[in-house]
């Protein structure tokens, strides 16, 4: 290779590098915006992923059973025996949606009446000390709730968490008897779970007619390759009853709720692909001008005998290098900036932080634009003849 | 015709045009002439004479439209561009009017730009700059970036940077274009003393006949036309 040797590569990458820092002003500039785009693709990709996470951390042996009509009609308690009868099913619990109102609207969180018996079997990524468990499973009145939770409000065990039914009518308050975490970092540790017993004796006091019924069932497979098949039997079961059912991986279940945002959803990844090709755009210009600027260097440099080749390394080379600046930075700062986020808006995201992923695309959408921007440029530097570039004026 | 055999550069009817707004306009017409090896050229003549396209067309960065242009024996007309960039490389040391330095680079470096299309180790690359720096009497000024120095400084650097590879020939366009009386009679002399000491060959293109005078003849060019006015 003409210019392999060690020495005059560190002459190329010094060229770059000095050149880079040119105009410091304008670099300074151009970083800066690939710093902000970076960081707002980082954080748009990181928004999107939890509204996916849900999904993302389903079991692929559980299935969850609710009404054919929609999530808003409950189904009865007696389907359970029959459900876990089904061969392939090895346990099974229900749950109800409260949706109660702690202090205001805007301190959301998820809670459920769970079957305080049988519920977090099927949930063993939720750790919970045995002797807290013990304390839950023995006061009706009393809730597991996650540690973001606990974190976000403060809750301790012992405390009491006062809600304002909406779906249940009434003040109900529940006493913290345990507070669980995570297995894996992708846990949802922002809800509250309570008695469904507690939940259903109340209602059979004030309206008989709502007691009885839950919202979905969880089942339990022993081979998630029999979801498919386990899912139909359930729901012929139920078939041509008043309560038809429908049965679905938990996966598709959560993907269902995203499904019902997902324009939302498509309107932040256009955004955050919108805002790549705004940076793009003011790269381009950056390398432009540059390379405009300095058609007579790389005429001399040409008339010297440094080929096409060099003069577009050059350019790429200082493109690339402006660009992973500016993604180093943006990366660096979508951590804390993220992490600030997620203190922002407490538990209306359970599960947000930066993927490995999100951290790739960033670096290959700063590589893209780097690469992009000197396309143009770098073609203008390779062809330009040595005699017109001599006479131009930078 | 000159002593064909023994020139350097041979040039036969060489004619050369431009396009400007859809008109074809001939600047150069069936000019033919050689250059002897050690010779030291001043071409002159008026704005839009040839002059400069005429030393482009001998160092290699424009073609010609007819004719033959060998330098020491090469059609360099013919040469492929990536061919002519090599032989440039190790063929032609440029001086221009504005010096075209790397202002990123410092003295030193400017002059190293050419070693490093060469098979030298850094060794010897050092040595060779150092040995042309110190020859243009800038020795204290290796590390200075172009913009910390003077024109006649920097046109001292573009000297070095121009014979560091030891080339067939130098060309030089307006080389005391940009500078006081004082520099360009230091560069002029420097001129004289590369084709004198080390045997240069130095085509030099001017406006200034009193720059011209360092030359041993002086070719006139007129509407693209050639005619000798000897010097010594």
């Amino acid at each position: 290779m003409r210019y392999g040797a060690i020495a005059v590569q560190m002459h190329f990458l010094k060229l770059i590098s000095r050149n880079s820092l040119r105009h410091k002003l304008r670099t300074g500039l151009t970083v800066l915006g690939l710093v902000v785009a970076i960081l707002a693709f980082g954080l748009l990709r990181t928004v999107v992923d939890a509204w996916y996470a849900g999904a993302e951390n389903a079991s692929s042996t559980r299935l969850v059973t609710r009404s054919s009509i929609s999530l808003v009609f409950p189904l009865p308690i007696n389907y359970q025996e029959r459900i876990r009868k089904i061969p392939g099913v090895s346990a099974i619990s229900h749950a109800n949606w409260f949706g109660g109102v702690y202090i205001t609207e805007k301190n959301f969180f998820p809670q459920f009446a769970v079957d305080e018996k049988t519920y977090f079997d099927l949930y063993p990524e939720y750790l919970i000390p045995p002797s807290e468990m013990k304390a839950f499973r023995t006061d009706r009145k009393g809730c597991v709730i996650g540690r973001k939770l606990a974190e976000t409000y403060g809750f301790k065990v012992g405390d009491t968490i006062p809600l304002r039914g909406t779906i249940y009518p009434g003040a109900w308050a529940f006493t913290v008897r345990a507070i669980y975490d995570g297995a894996e970092a992708g846990t949802d540790t922002s809800q509250l779970f309570f008695h469904w017993s507690y939940l259903n004796e109340t209602l059979r006091k004030a309206v008989a007619r709502r007691s009885d019924y839950v919202g979905v069932y969880v089942i339990q497979i022993s081979d998630a390759d029999r979801a498919a098949e386990i899912s139909t039997e359930i729901d012929a079961l139920f078939g041509n009853s008043l309560a038809e059912t429908l049965t679905e991986t938990e996966k598709a279940f959560q993907l269902g709720f995203v499904a019902m945002t997902e324009a939302i959803v498509v309107a932040i990844r256009i955004v955050s692909f919108v805002v790549i090709f705004i940076i793009l755009a003011v790269m381009a210009n950056t390398m432009a001008m540059t390379a405009r600027e300095r058609i007579s260097e790389y005429a001399t440099l040409k008339a010297l005998g440094f080929g096409p080749r060099f003069l577009a390394g050059l350019i790429y080379g200082e493109s690339l290098s402006i660009a992973l600046a500016g993604a180093v930075i943006g990366i660096l700062l979508t951590f804390p900036v993220a992490h600030a986020f997620s203190k922002q808006v407490g538990t209306l995201f359970p599960v947000f932080g930066v993927s490995l992923e999100t951290v790739f695309m960033q670096v290959s959408a700063a590589i893209a634009v780097g690469f992009i921007a000197a396309v143009m440029p770098a073609l203008r530097a390779s062809q330009v003849s040595i005699v017109e570039g001599l006479r131009h004026i930078g | 015709m000159e002593n064909a055999s023994k020139s350097i550069v041979e040039i036969r009817q060489l004619t050369k045009s431009y396009r400007r707004g859809g008109q074809v306009v001939p600047v150069l017409t069936n000019i033919s002439f050689d250059i002897m090896p050690g010779d030291f050229i001043a071409l002159m003549g008026p704005s839009g004479s040839g002059k400069s396209t005429l030393l482009n067309l001998i160092a290699g960065i424009d073609k010609p439209d007819g004719g033959s242009l060998k330098v020491n024996g090469i059609d360099i007309a013919a040469l492929p561009e990536a061919e002519l960039a090599d032989w440039r490389a190790a063929n032609v040391g440029f001086i221009f009017q504005f010096y075209n330095l790397m202002p990123v680079l410092t003295a030193f470096e400017n002059v190293e730009l050419p070693l490093l299309l060469t098979t030298l180790s850094r060794d010897q690359r050092q040595e060779r700059v150092e040995l042309a720096l110190s020859m243009v009497g800038l020795t204290d000024r290796m590390t200075h970036y172009p913009s910390e120095l003077s024109g006649g400084q920097q046109q001292r650097v573009a000297i070095a940077r121009a014979f560091i590879t030891d080339p067939l020939i130098l060309v030089a366009d307006e080389p005391t274009g940009d500078l006081d009386r004082a520099s360009a009679d230091d560069i002029l002399a420097m001129l004289v003393r590369l084709n004198s000491e080390m045997g240069k060959t130095i085509i030099m293109v001017t406006h200034d006949p009193h720059a011209a005078k360092s030359a041993h003849s002086i070719r006139h060019l007129e509407k693209g036309e050639l005619d000798v006015m000897p010097q010594r």
